[in-house]
């Protein structure tokens, strides 16, 4: 498990952002203890500091993960947020997209969100804004990218995408044996 | 008598001396007055050729030229400052081609795209109206830097930025960079059109040897063109990477191997916490995206109020949704029922 560089910290840090803004510190800066980010192999696991102590007694090349992997680090240094940090952000975020029960396969095979199965949506949210998607009963099931602002959702027409897809619940089954 | 007979041998002398006009010929020649040229198809006499050639062709091209002139002679004459001159029609031979046919340029990158999404180019004037100034500012040429810098008397500094910049000079700096890179798209638009090879990255070899800095780019970026970007490719035990613009991005996964001391749990939430106050304060503040969504927003709520109070009685009440949410399948709620300042006790008029 190694700390974090100081540009991949801030590359983790400005995409997490993107997805919660301001709220990353209640992330890092908890009641309950520390947490930190390490990485391994290129993955960034979220642990809190107990944890941590207690990984590092086994030998590196035995560990395999610890902690909830966020996501990992392309061959390029980009961030890419995993389906795995989703418990750890859907309370954090200010925008949501609710999506409605008729979308929701859709959503969970992959597919973008169209206008006709947009349930509500977060008032004032800018365009390519990072949102978590949650069912009409408020069940987070993923996240995505606002494609429109709020107001252009009102004007447009029933196919046209609202949310880039990024990830869903249904990754779990789909990518298992890439996910960690 | 006599001298009339004089006069008329001296004149048979005369024309004695040069040939008859008139030419007999079996066929007729063609004629192309337009360039000069008269084909004459007749047989040669053998016989007189092997004879006596020279004198036999000579006879033969100045009857020809007779021929030819006698033709000219007959197309109408003009008189331009005491010379007679004969207007030749249009030549009706076609000459073959002196160089050969033009090849179509090949298209440049911007051309190939506006083609295929199907952009046309849009005349500008070169004077334009501009709101700011109030008169008509020419876009380029003579007066346009005095009308731009009438414009640009003063330029913020906006807020993400450190207040002692010189933005004039920002302004430059990124004017000659633009332009810098249009040349080099023009230059690699030209290597393209030309077949020319020309390297990713750095200049291109001139001489018939590459020197050694350029020998070592070329490793570097080939031995960093692979799937796993050059990890697990073999390396010489003196070889050093490249170092030079552009270069570094090619390779990327370049890791530190110096390792940094493992700081302690209270050290490390302190910096991450300061790396993201560093990040959150490079955001602009006053999103300029959202404050426009959000003013469009009001204003389009403030619609479809009026619009549902013009019709009474339309739409069944729902209950509102959690939060700032928009229930698309809801209805808003009548706003304007609270007290201003509930507190405030006295009805008077306001004083001025």
């Amino acid at each position: 498990m190694k700390v974090l560089s100081e540009d991949r910290t801030r590359i983790l840090f400005e995409k997490l952002t993107k997805y919660i803004g301001v709220n990353v510190k209640l992330l890092i800066d908890r009641p309950d203890g520390t947490y930190c980010f390490r990485e391994k192999k290129d993955r960034v696991y979220y642990i809190s500091e107990k944890l941590l102590h207690l990984a590092q007694t086994v030998k590196p090349d035995n560990l395999v993960s610890a902690g909830t992997c966020f996501g990992k680090f392309t061959k390029t240094n980009k961030f890419r947020l995993h389906i795995t940090a989703l418990t750890y952000i859907s309370p954090y975020a200010p925008f949501k997209v609710w999506v409605k029960p008729s979308a929701e396969q859709q959503f969970l095979y992959g597919h973008h969100i169209i206008k006709s199965g947009l349930g509500r949506i977060t008032e004032n949210t800018p365009k390519h804004q990072g949102v978590v998607v949650l069912t009409m009963s408020d069940i987070p099931i993923g996240f995505g990218v606002a494609s429109r602002t709020t107001a252009e959702c009102r004007h447009a027409d029933p196919l046209a995408t609202i949310v880039f897809h990024q990830a869903d619940v249904g990754e779990y089954i789909r990518s298992e044996d890439t996910l960690t | 008598m006599d001298i009339v007979n004089e006069i008329l041998e001296r004149e048979q002398k005369k024309s004695d001396k040069y040939k008859p006009i008139t030419v007999e010929k079996h066929l007729e020649l063609e004629f192309d007055l337009g360039s000069l040229l008269a084909s004459d198809t007749n047989d040669l006499d053998i016989k007189t050729l092997k004879t006596n050639k020279d004198s036999y062709l000579l006879a033969l091209t100045r009857d020809n030229a007779q021929l030819l002139l006698n033709k000219v002679w007959e197309l109408p004459t003009e008189r331009i400052e005491e010379a007679i001159v004969v207007r030749l029609p249009q030549p009706t031979t076609i000459l073959p081609r002196a160089k050969p046919v033009p090849v179509p340029k090949p298209l440049t990158k911007w051309q190939e795209f506006a083609k295929a999404k199907g952009i046309n180019k849009k005349k500008k004037d070169k004077l334009q109206w501009d709101e700011q100034l109030q008169k008509w500012v020419p876009l380029y040429g003579f007066k346009k830097t005095a009308a731009e810098k009438e414009k640009n008397w003063l330029i913020e500094v906006p807020q993400n930025l450190d207040p002692m910049t010189d933005m004039y000079e920002k302004k430059a700096g990124e004017k000659s960079e633009k332009v810098a890179k249009n040349e080099l798209q023009r230059l690699k638009n030209l290597a393209r059109a030309k077949k020319v090879k020309i390297p990713r990255v750095g200049l291109p070899v001139t001489s018939d040897k590459a020197s050694a800095t350029q020998l070592s780019t070329a490793a570097s970026v080939a031995k960093a063109s692979t799937a796993s970007l050059g990890k697990f490719q073999d390396k010489l035990p003196k070889e050093k990477e490249a170092r030079g613009k552009g270069v570094h991005e090619l390779i990327p996964g370049k890791e530190r191997k110096r390792k940094a001391p493992i700081p302690t749990p209270a050290a490390e939430k302190e910096y991450n916490l300061n790396l993201l106050d560093n990040i959150l304060s490079k955001r602009p503040k006053i999103d300029m995206d959202k404050a426009v969504a959000k003013s469009i927003n009001e204003e389009e709520v403030k619609r479809s109020h009026e619009k549902k109070n013009m019709k009474p009685g339309l739409g069944k009440r729902k209950t509102q949704g959690k939060g700032n949410a928009t229930n698309f399948s809801a209805k808003k709620p009548k706003a304007g029922k609270g007290k201003r300042a509930p507190n405030k006790k006295s009805t008077g008029r306001k004083r001025r």
